[in-house]
């Protein structure tokens, strides 16, 4: 599906993406394109820049340099963009974060419509259908009237899930979105991701869970020092890694002892 | 002492009087300075939390010389120095600037805190919902921040009301001169200041328990 604007099914594409803390250079010219409807997961030891890139492409991070593009908006951060570019860029994406991001003070159900309602105006009965309908999808439809405190991690992932759908994004972001959960409760989570990959979504996930990687995406990138050091269809970064840093990062998290 | 029947009836005649200085004096003055003060406050603060040196500056600035100077003074200077500039105001305005100000400086730190409180993840999260700074204060940190704001800013409210009484100085015919122009004919000051010392007190009962109440409410959403 391709749209004016938007050569052949890339929803993503990023060039020369650089980013530094201070005089310490984070992202050092990452480039990247994800196809329409794709899964990618995003692999690299801690510090490597994973965050900071995926934060660049909601613009929660201003990078020094770099060309962001998501379907008919393109961000060329070199260029000095404005405030009014960089809202567009960000309404493509829709980003869900480690934990504790959910609005506390709100319930479930508007957590999920506060997007649609007060910043895109849709009339609230519409956007209340629409909110209880995601929380369905996420599996929590009995949970709308509840506070984040009266949920457990699992559940309030999903509702951040669903409140980032509400906004109607293009492409999903997920941040390590399980890393922060009991291990009993990776698994809803990652069963609600495969089925917003099933339905068509295109995502961008950083995550260590490698037999998600294995399962549902299209390719992984290994990042590191800045760098995506080596890209690949999961059956063969994921198996027979051809760089030496990819190997021993697979084998430390694989196999930590 | 014996208190005479004289005094109860000064008593009972008083009452109606001082009600209405607390009604028509003490009561507005409180809630239009404390509302005004709020306003104020809270430009305080976002400018002392903004990136603009110039803003920071002008903010620090205005809390330390308004902490840094008595009330009393505050209203002199407004009531009894602002003439010789040419500029006469009445009492009751004059009042409701100095109160304003001096709210305005003592709350606006009560609201930076709490505003710094709402952890940074909160904005963050509101600009993914693409919200933009304005909507972030309005409809995420503001809520939360008050939580934590309510406490202290309910004892300024109680110190504002008492602090009022200071008006009677510049001719604001609050509970307290009320309570001043009954007495002098019959130098009853004794019995006259003990009822509106009562009246004071029994409206600053009354504000804890509302503080209270209102601190639940905003409690509500946070497990305990
Ligand atoms: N706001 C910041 N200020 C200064 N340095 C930062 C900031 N954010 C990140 N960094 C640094 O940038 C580098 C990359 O951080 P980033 O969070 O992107 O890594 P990551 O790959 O997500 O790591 P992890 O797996 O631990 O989450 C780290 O060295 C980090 O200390
Ligand atoms: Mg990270």
């Amino acid at each position: 599906m391709s749209r004016p604007g938007e050569p052949d099914g890339v929803l993503l594409e990023v060039h020369g993406l650089t980013k530094s803390f201070g005089s310490v250079p984070v992202l050092r010219g990452i480039d990247l394109d994800v196809r329409e409807g794709s899964v990618t997961v995003l692999i690299g030891p801690s510090g490597s820049g994973k965050t900071t890139m995926l934060r660049s492409l909601n613009a929660l991070e201003v990078p020094e340099a770099g060309i962001v593009r998501i379907g008919d908006v393109a961000v060329d951060y070199g260029q000095a963009p404005g405030k009014k570019l960089l809202t567009r860029l960000r309404a493509q994406s829709g980003m869900v974060f480690q934990g504790h991001a959910l609005f506390p003070h709100m319930t479930a159900l508007r957590n999920v419509m506060e997007g649609p309602v007060v910043v895109q105006r849709r009339p609230a009965d519409v956007a209340r259908e629409e909110a209880l309908s995601l929380l369905d999808q996420v599996g929590l439809a009995d949970k709308a009237d509840q506070y984040p405190y009266q949920l457990s991690g699992g559940q309030q992932q999903r509702v951040g899930i669903a409140r980032a759908l509400a906004i109607r994004p293009r492409l999903m972001l997920f941040d390590e979105p399980t890393s922060a959960l009991d291990p009993e409760l990776v698994g809803e989570v990652l069963q609600v991701m495969k089925g917003l990959a099933e339905q068509g979504w295109t995502m961008l996930v950083v995550t260590h869970e490698i037999r998600f990687a294995q399962k549902v995406s299209d390719q992984v990138l290994f990042i590191d020092g800045g760098f995506i050091v080596e890209q690949g269809p999961p059956g063969e970064l994921l198996v027979a890694p051809r760089e030496q840093r990819t190997r021993q990062f697979l084998r430390r998290i694989l196999d930590p002892l | 002492m014996p208190v005479s029947g004289t005094t109860w009836q000064l008593i009972r005649d008083s009452l109606g009087p001082l009600l209405d200085g607390m009604l028509r004096g003490t009561l507005p003055l409180t809630v239009i300075s404390f509302l005004l003060g709020l306003a104020l406050a809270l430009i305080l603060a976002l400018m002392r939390l903004s990136r603009v040196r110039l803003a920071t500056g002008v903010a620090r600035a205005y809390v330390s010389v308004v902490r840094g100077t008595p009330l009393l003074l505050q209203l002199f200077i407004i009531f009894y120095g602002l003439p010789s500039l040419g500029l006469t105001i009445p009492p009751f305005p004059s009042a409701v600037i100095a109160f304003t100000l001096n709210v305005g400086g003592y709350a606006s730190e009560v609201i930076r805190a709490s505003i710094l409180a709402v952890p940074r993840g909160q904005w963050e999260a509101a600009a993914t919902v693409g919200m933009d700074y304005v909507t972030t204060l309005r409809r995420v940190v503001l809520p939360q921040a008050s939580r934590v704001a309510v406490p202290p800013l309910s004892n300024t409210l109680i110190s504002l009301l008492k602090d009022t009484s200071l008006a009677s100085t510049i001719l604001v015919t609050e509970l307290l001169r009320k309570a001043q122009e009954i007495a002098a004919p019959t130098f009853r000051f004794f019995t006259l200041y003990s009822v509106a010392a009562a009246y004071y007190w029994v409206v600053c009962v009354l504000l804890s328990f509302s503080q209270g109440r209102l601190e639940r409410r905003l409690n509500r959403y946070v497990a305990t």
